[in-house]
Formats: structure tokens, sequence, C-alpha cells
């Protein structure tokens, strides 16, 4: 029998290893998988890459991860936000390495990975900063740039329900990144706030397949600013 | 000389969008539109973090922390209206089936290169988030700005001195004194806000411009 759901957070989060690429779900508080963060803080891996929309904020989460020393490289689309001091403080000590992506490039660089695409070429960015080193080439008399595929060694992901294949549904706005990066990471570990039956998530409603994931943790947590 | 006012820029570009329309809104003054949409004009409204058919705020104490917008704002959802997530919502930006983005800028240069993400070379983490994504891809890329920086510097100029979001993208620029087309010979003035003259305009615009307005009856 097939059977993704482990028991607990350590069980979820076994095998994580130093040095991983770590994708983390979540636009603003919606979809962010805080437990697994706080089971990775506890888990120990270290010299990781995070690749996320947004590089934390306040002193919890994704922005603690960081003040602990254990992430090496930020790869995201908007680091500064309110409250991002962490960042902040770990960027201007030379603590932290950044790559800014943007946004759409940054969610198609992580579907490349999953869909088998090593490279694709993007209008986004042509003859700006962001470009600079990379190959461009023209199409349709447009300039393009060549974008490489960002593949997770772990994807951390925020489920409304789940099944005991995997099978997820998101809620509302807390979809954003989640299923991009399940399908682009070797080891996806999702939180839900509920598991259901096997077929009480009907075909047409499953938004990431169970193929695409490889653990699941229930965790209530009720609404993100709760 | 009076200089249309926000909620008046806000109003000036809303009744430009036609019935059918895709709109993606920039974070910031080009949100405002949303509220000045005419009534019975369906334009359907995207935020990149996954969501078609986006309503405006809710009343407060109705808050859903599941449904925000790209600034984080709590917002609601219209009848009709979709979630998607991230690669999705983008190849609607990327792949061109957005009618309109209406962005905020620093500059915007007249032939249509557009700054509005970092504001010096050196700034080493600025944030990018979606703006060269919507300007390299919506169909039609609008800015709405003040005509000038807060200390009077003008931000329509030939060349862009702040780093590029996108190249030759915007078509239309509405400040708070005019609205103005990007035409291959450059800015092409359609309309000026009360009292305000062409030659008051030239003296806050670093780059040359047509006057294009239609004749007065």
């Amino acid at each position: 029998m097939i059977d993704k759901i482990v028991r607990d957070m350590a069980a979820a989060m076994e095998g994580v290893r130093d040095g991983s690429t770590v994708l983390i779900g979540g636009f603003g508080a919606a979809g962010q998988p805080d437990d697994l963060i706080d089971g990775l803080i506890e888990q120990g891996a270290k010299d990781l890459t995070v690749v996320a929309n947004n590089a934390g904020s306040g002193r919890t989460g994704l922005a603690r991860l960081m003040e602990l020393g254990r992430v090496r490289k930020i790869i995201c689309s908007f680091p500064r936000s309110a409250g991002s001091v962490v960042f902040e403080d770990l960027y201007k000590a030379g603590k932290l390495e950044l790559e800014i992506v943007p946004q759409g490039t940054l969610a198609e660089r992580m579907r490349a990975a999953g869909a088998g695409v090593p490279a694709f070429f993007t209008p986004t960015a042509a003859g700006t900063k962001l470009a600079q080193g990379k190959e461009t080439r023209e199409f349709n008399g447009r300039p393009h740039v060549m974008e490489l595929a960002l593949p997770g060694d772990v994807a951390l992901v925020e489920a409304w329900e789940a099944d005991r294949w995997g099978n997820l549904t998101y809620r509302r706005s807390g979809r954003n990144f989640n299923p991009v990066m399940a399908m682009a990471a070797t080891l996806t570990i999702v939180q839900a706030q509920n598991i259901v039956e096997l077929g009480e998530i009907e075909g047409e409603r499953v938004v990431t397949p169970g193929i695409f994931v490889n653990r699941v943790v229930n965790v209530r947590r009720g609404a993100p600013w709760a | 000389m009076q200089p249309w006012s926000r909620t008046q820029m806000a109003g000036r570009v809303a009744v430009d969008i036609p019935e059918g329309w895709y709109c993606n809104l920039g974070i910031g003054m080009p949100t405002l539109i949303a509220d000045y949409i005419p009534q019975g004009r369906e334009v359907v409204l995207h935020s990149e973090n996954g969501i078609l058919g986006m309503g405006p705020a809710p009343e407060k104490g109705s808050e859903d922390a599941w449904l925000i917008n790209a600034g984080k704002q709590p917002v609601t959802l219209h009848p009709g209206g979709s979630y998607f997530h991230h690669a999705d919502s983008f190849a609607m930006i990327r792949g061109g089936h957005i009618d309109l983005c209406v962005l905020g800028a620093f500059e915007v240069a007249s032939n249509g290169d557009i700054a509005n993400w970092a504001t010096s070379e050196n700034d080493s983490a600025p944030a990018v988030g979606g703006a060269m994504d919507l300007a390299a891809g919506a169909k039609r890329v609008w800015v709405m700005m003040e005509h000038t920086t807060k200390d009077g510097r003008p931000k329509l100029v030939e060349r862009c001195s702040y780093p590029l979001t996108a190249m030759r993208a915007v078509t239309r620029v509405y400040t708070n004194l005019a609205v103005l087309d990007v035409t291959e010979a450059g800015f092409a003035v359609r309309d000026l806000a009360p009292e305000v003259t062409m030659e008051h305009l030239r003296s806050v615009t670093a780059a040359p411009l047509a006057d294009a307005r239609e004749a007065v009856a």
C-alpha cells in the first residue's frame, strides 16, 4: 500500500543533507510551510541554498533559518520587504549570497526543471543588468535571455488537503509557488492542513498529482495569520 | 494650473480600459485604478500570485488570510474568478495573454524604455518581483506616475539613468500633468491637466514633446 503520510516532523525531514538546494513555497504568509521550516531548523542541515520568493520577515521561519547561519545563498525575486531585517543584516555583513531572479523567470526555471527542460529563452530581463553574463539570442526580431532550469534537492510545500498517495489541493492564493516547487524537487515534503481518504479529492480537483510528492505530514495550523 | 490628484489620475486611466480586457495593476498607485472602473464594465483583474477576477478589498473584519494580492493586501474574488499556480500566472503574463499592465516607474524614456525597480547601479539587493516579466510580457504597458520626482526632476527622459526594467515596453504614460503616448517619434501629448500648458510641460520634461491633442471644438 502506498502511504506517503509520515507520523511526525522528524520523519518528514529525515535525510535532508548539508549543501542541499531547498525550494520553499509561499507568497507572503499564504501557503508558506512554516512548520516544515521549523522542522528543517530542528533537523540541522546547513550550508543550504534556499529558493523562495521573499527572503523571510521577522525573526521566525525562513528568517530564523538564515539567522542561525544555515543558509549560504538565497535565490529570490523580492528580498527586501517589510520586516526583512535578518536578510538585510546578513547581506550587508557579506554572510549571505544573493541571486535576484524576476518572479516569472523564477517560477518558469522551476517548472522547466520539473518538466525536464534544461534551459529556455525568455524576453524577460533582456537588456537589463539581470541579463549580464547570460547568453542572449534574437527570436522574432527581439532579444531573449537564456535561463537555466532550477531544480531542488528538497521542496517544502504547504497544502490544504492531501491523501495517502500525495495528491494535493491548495487554499485560494496559498497555491502560488507550491505546485511548481513540488514538481521541481527530488524530495518533496508537504505539510497539509487536512488529511483525507484516498478518493476524497476527486480527480478533477487534484491540483498537484501525487507523483510529485514524497512525504506528507499533517499540520493543522489554521489561517496563515493565526 | 490644476494637476490631477492620484485618484483623478486613477480615474483617467480607468476610463481608457475597455470592457473585456485582462489587466494587471502594479503595486502602489496603479492599484487605485481598480476603484474607478466604470460601473457595469467588466474588466478582469489579474494578480501575479495566482488570481484572475480579483475583487476589491473586503469589508473590515471579513478579511481572508488565504486571499491576498501581489502587494500582500487582503482582497476578494469576483464570481467567475479563479486561482492558479505561479508558473501558470506568469505564463499569462509572459505568454502575452494579459491585455494591459499598468506600472509605476522612476523613469520612462522617449523610446519606451522603463526603469522602475532599482534606483542605482550600486543597489546590489534591489527587489525586482514581477516587474520585468510584466514589462516584457504584457500586450500593452502603461505607466502611471508623478510627472517629476519630489524634488522636481523630470521622470520623462530621453534615456533612463536608472537600471532598466525593460526596453521599449511602454506605450502610454499617465502623469499628474498629462497623458502621453510613446510613438516611434517619441512622446506625443494626448491630454493636459486643467490649465497646464505645453510650455510648462516642456519645462518639466527632459525629452522632446509633440503636441498631439485633438483640436478643441
